[in-house]
């Protein structure tokens, strides 16, 4: 029983001092960002609990519209950033985040298809052509709006088989070789190895804008700030290009 | 007292719903077309899932409950498995399986079948997460009753299809009523495995819970608390009418 105990007893102090060197007294900071920054932001988290002694750094991905909507639900999140402009300005109006939302990146679209391009698609066009199984993010993911706005700029008329809850999502459909194409950002085709990107017309793509403020619910005020000013700082602006996005 | 608090948790979420429902906006959801046709989609696969948890469930059930054979508990263990399992974990065994690239993918796609993306493709993820429930259901009720009254129906010279549906069959009944309504309450719900198998586009595959998920996301809770409303009728209405049936009244 002793034995136990001991055992037991050292048990619980080492996964005390697991979690990368997290401890009780680590004050938390949770950020609310859009699937398409997961990568990026997870490197640049790293190095802000690095550079920060004693901020943990938590990330919650999703959709931005499902962020906004969870903020405006009562979840705990200190900062925001989202895909897009409408998103953000959800959240303003809504008063769920203070002061002035800043830019801290931007993206452009391209089209994904599985690793060989097996229905050869060659641009936004090809999408619209019977037999072509496209999957787009849902209206009111900034996604799936700035698919929509390019396949309109480029007169296209599709009909998806499926509106998915986030551009990830439309990805795994890809990946998975359930779709034979989709449309989601440059970043997110970076380093996959299922899938290729093929080329959207310059003239008809658009440019995603990245949003991040400080919540109105932020516990830690001044780290959710300091967070923020570190996202358009030289390190994690390189984290994002080396992911794919263009700069602020 | 402690089933005060359990009776509360239930009750209090139901009431808040129908509270706190933007009535005055019923006329205008109800109107337009996406809401119209999440309903009868809906309704549709729910319908015809639980009608493929009968057809294939009772004889399912039947090997189980009334048959023996090495491996039997392995059988048993696979067909209850997607009552445990997370819908989304579902979906994705489901798409590993009659997708494109899944198992049956290259034979399907030469049979020029396709079921991921299409209203079929609903039908099938809510049967695969209901099934087990009629099946379960139906063991149990088939194990449980007296099989002298078949074997004196077999001494009076009936054969097995009329002894099952003259003497089976109605005495199993209330069970394969409760069994039905359940099935059909879990299909009728079924939203991850959905999802993920049969994807998201109204009028095709989005069901209400799909419809009432993306209207919370999508900044209009009020639709979605209104959707769910929806949900709830049909849920109740079955529940009261079958509630003799299923003994759940005195």
């Amino acid at each position: 029983m002793r034995r136990l105990s001991l055992a037991i007893a050292a048990f619980v102090a080492l996964a005390g001092c697991g979690g990368g060197g997290a401890s009780a007294a680590d004050r938390k900071l949770v950020v609310f960002a859009a699937t398409s920054l997961t990568d990026s932001f997870e490197r640049i988290g790293r190095d802000f609990e690095a550079s920060h002694e004693g901020i943990d750094v938590e990330f919650q991905f999703a959709g931005s519209q499902q962020l906004v909507a969870q903020l405006d639900q009562g979840a705990a999140a200190d900062v925001l950033v989202t895909a897009d402009e409408v998103t953000m300005t959800r959240a303003v109006d809504g008063r769920l985040v203070t002061g002035e939302p800043v830019e801290i990146a931007r993206n452009l679209l391209t089209i994904v298809v599985p690793r060989g391009n097996p229905m050869t698609i060659t641009g936004l066009a090809d999408l619209a052509l019977s037999g072509v199984e496209v999957v787009l993010a849902a209206p009111e993911v900034p996604a799936g709006r700035y698919s929509r706005l390019a396949l309109a700029r480029a007169g296209v008329s599709l009909r998806p088989v499926s509106e998915e809850p986030s551009v990830k999502a439309v990805l795994s459909k890809v990946e998975l070789g359930e779709a034979d194409a989709g449309v989601v950002y440059v970043s997110d085709v970076k380093g996959r190895s299922a899938v290729e990107p093929v080329g959207i017309d310059p003239a008809h793509n658009v440019e995603a804008t990245y949003l991040a403020a400080t919540t109105a619910a932020a516990a830690s005020g001044d780290a959710a700030s300091t967070f923020l000013g570190v996202l358009t700082e030289e390190d994690a602006q390189r984290h994002l290009t080396d992911a794919g996005f263009l700069a602020a | 007292m402690l089933a005060a608090v359990a009776a509360l948790l239930f009750f209090v979420p139901i009431v808040a719903l129908l509270v706190d429902a933007p009535w005055s906006s019923i006329g205008a959801v109800v109107g337009e077309t996406s809401t119209g046709d999440a309903i009868r989609i809906s309704m549709l696969t729910s319908l015809a899932a639980t009608a493929l948890s009968i057809v294939g469930g009772i004889p399912l059930a039947w090997v189980l409950g009334r048959t023996d054979f090495p491996g039997i508990s392995i059988v048993r263990a696979v067909v209850t498995l997607p009552m445990v399992l997370p819908p989304v974990v579902g979906g994705v065994a489901l798409l590993l399986a009659f997708g494109r690239r899944g198992m049956f993918g290259p034979s399907l796609d030469a049979a020029g079948i396709r079921i991921p993306f299409t209203t079929a493709g609903v039908v099938v993820a809510q049967t695969f997460v209901a099934m087990p429930f009629l099946v379960v259901t139906m063991e149990a009720a088939l194990r449980s009753f007296d099989a002298r009254y078949e074997e004196a129906a077999a001494t009076l010279g009936a054969g097995r299809w009329m002894i099952f549906r003259r003497v089976t069959l109605p005495l199993v009944a209330p069970s394969l009523v409760a069994g039905a309504v359940l099935t059909w309450a879990r299909a009728l719900g079924e939203f991850g495995a959905t999802v993920t198998f049969a994807g998201n586009l109204p009028g095709r595959t989005q069901t209400l819970p799909l419809a009432a998920f993306f209207a919370l996301e999508s900044g209009a809770p009020e639709r979605a608390v209104l959707l769910s409303v929806i949900l709830l009728v049909p849920a109740v209405l079955v529940l009261l009418a079958t509630r003799r049936t299923t003994g759940l009244a005195r």
